[in-house]
């Protein structure tokens, strides 16, 4: 663990925009009414105004603000689910999101085979997946319900299966978004000890949530957005009072 | 840089979860339905018979053409095949939104997948035209060229399926408009090509050169093959007393037909890839 970024650059957001359009009228009469009475039938809403951070490899960055402030936007731009409109987003290695784990899953299919196929949709190579199976499965505490459809699961085992599958993906950064709230206290502590273990070997993680005391412990450094616009750069306990007085 | 899509290319690399996603699609199909796989069966044969008997029996072309019922099946196996591969690649982006939408990997891969699946529904219902033929004694009389006929139509039709699939499929993101187009494209598909009749039909009536515009769909050249390869074994004799000819320019119509294939992957591909970079956005 460095606080230091002297390490090469893993990621590099330079002077990043996005916004999005907001259709009013989808449908031609809208369309047509709001041209008759001169009316835009879209606005544009700017969700990152020019933002610049660059992270360095093996840094654990948090990234801080209130809802809407653009986090959630600025970790898609970095895992490649959107692009950005202005600027640039450039990533070294493997990158692999935490982002709503369990999207993959496909509820008529057994665990066995929503294991592998949300490790390929999350980039794994088949012989990677074998190699991991068995860990996996211990992770998520499934048992032998690792053969049953996993519409049957309770929402607790189905969340510990799409987490345990996402966080034994081999990556070189992990964008994490609010999930740490997943399974009950004794698979917190697991998946934390299991984030110490990604941080001891030297993975780059961006995390983003509300749970400043998580954020504490795990993050050295922090970063606050407020209405897309970057409000403080450095050591996360300033990040996190920077955040408690706005 | 994330996000950047490497178009066809990524495929290849992504073949192991193409190949997951074709088996989900496969196995969950008939998942929870007592006769599962027997609909593969049940649903074209439903179809076989109730035009067979309008066109057929009531309509009387089975006087026009000889063994009709094989004729009529072997067409509408193609046609099925594209419509399946067609519809489902339209639909897939927008039915794996929540992926789409939350993880990164290549969009195109859901309507490769798509196209794969219907192929694989396709093999049952040739299975059993194929068993239908050999009991009228297609084996005796075929070549090679009958079967690099089947292989040539299936290979245009799921290569304008995942073309035209593409293009509809991308826009079908920000304009559910296009799944309502495609349906409409598909129901007009069994009668713009000669399934129920014979392509003679067409020529006798319309002029040269809306006959041409006719025999230019890559459909059409494709049923005609599957015309070649499973009818024309069963009836050889028959067909000269009925005043049918095949298409002796059929050779041509493969080739054109397998080009124009190749131009609406390409032009999915522009298409797709253009509006890719918004779909996370406007689904």
């Amino acid at each position: 663990m460095s606080t230091s970024t002297a390490t090469q650059p893993s990621i590099i957001i330079d002077n990043v925009h996005k916004s999005f359009t907001l259709h009013h009228g989808h449908s031609l009469k809208d369309v047509v009414v709001s041209w008759i009475r001169g009316r835009k039938t879209s606005s544009t809403f700017e969700a990152l105004k020019g933002i610049d951070v660059t992270i360095g490899e093996g840094d654990s960055v948090a990234i801080l603000g209130y809802n809407g402030s653009g986090k959630s936007t600025l970790l898609k731009l970095l895992s490649g689910v959107m692009s950005p409109d202005g600027g640039r987003v450039l990533t070294r290695g493997r990158v692999a999101g935490l982002i709503e784990v369990g999207a993959g899953f496909h509820p008529e299919l057994s665990g066995r085979e929503n294991v592998f196929l949300n490790a390929a949709i999350l980039g794994m190579k088949q012989h990677e997946i074998e190699a991991r199976y068995d860990e996996i499965v211990e992770f998520a505490e499934i048992g032998e319900f690792i053969d049953q459809e996993v519409k049957h699961y309770s929402s607790g085992m189905f969340m510990r299966l799409a987490f345990s599958v996402a966080i034994h993906v081999d990556v070189d950064i992990l964008l994490v978004d609010e999930i740490l709230s997943v399974g009950d206290a004794p698979f917190r502590a697991k998946c934390r000890a299991k984030f110490d273990e990604l941080i001891a070997a030297g993975k780059t993680l961006v995390i983003v949530s509300h749970d400043m005391e998580m954020v504490r412990e795990l993050c050295t450094r922090g970063i606050v957005i407020q209405r897309g616009e970057l409000k403080f750069d450095g050591p996360v306990e300033r990040a996190i009072e920077v955040m408690n007085q706005s | 840089m994330p996000g950047r899509s490497g178009g066809l290319l990524d495929i290849i690399r992504w073949r192991y979860l193409l190949k997951l996603l074709v088996r989900t699609g496969v196995t969950t199909r008939y998942r929870n339905s007592v006769l599962g796989w027997t609909w593969s069966y049940v649903r074209p044969a439903a179809q076989f018979l109730v035009f067979w008997l309008v066109m057929g029996v009531f309509m009387r072309l089975e006087h026009g053409i000889p063994s009709y019922a094989v004729y009529l099946f072997s067409g509408i196996i193609g046609i099925n095949l594209f419509s399946e591969g067609f519809g489902n690649a339209t639909r897939s982006i927008v039915g794996n939104a929540p992926l789409v939408r939350k993880v990164y990997l290549p969009r195109q891969l859901f309507a490769v997948s798509a196209v794969l699946v219907s192929f694989v529904h396709f093999l049952p219902q040739l299975g059993l035209l194929l068993v239908v033929c050999i009991v009228l004694g297609w084996i005796v009389n075929i070549t090679i060229w009958n079967v690099l006929a089947i292989v040539a139509a299936v290979v245009i039709l799921m290569m304008v399926a995942f073309g035209l699939g593409l293009f509809f499929g991308a826009v079908n993101v920000r304009f559910r408009d296009a799944e309502n187009i495609v349906e409409l494209l598909l129901m007009l598909v069994t009668w713009a090509s000669p399934v129920l009749y014979a392509w003679t039909m067409v020529r006798d009536v319309f002029p040269a050169w809306l006959t041409t515009v006719y025999l230019l769909n890559p459909i059409t050249t494709a049923v005609e093959l599957l015309h070649f390869a499973f009818w024309v074994p069963v009836t050889s004799e028959g067909i000269a007393q009925a005043g049918y000819e095949i298409n002796p320019d059929l050779g041509w119509q493969t080739g054109t037909a397998l080009l124009i294939g190749l131009l609406t992957i390409l032009l999915g591909q522009v298409v797709f890839r253009r509006l890719e970079g918004r779909f996370a956005q406007d689904l």
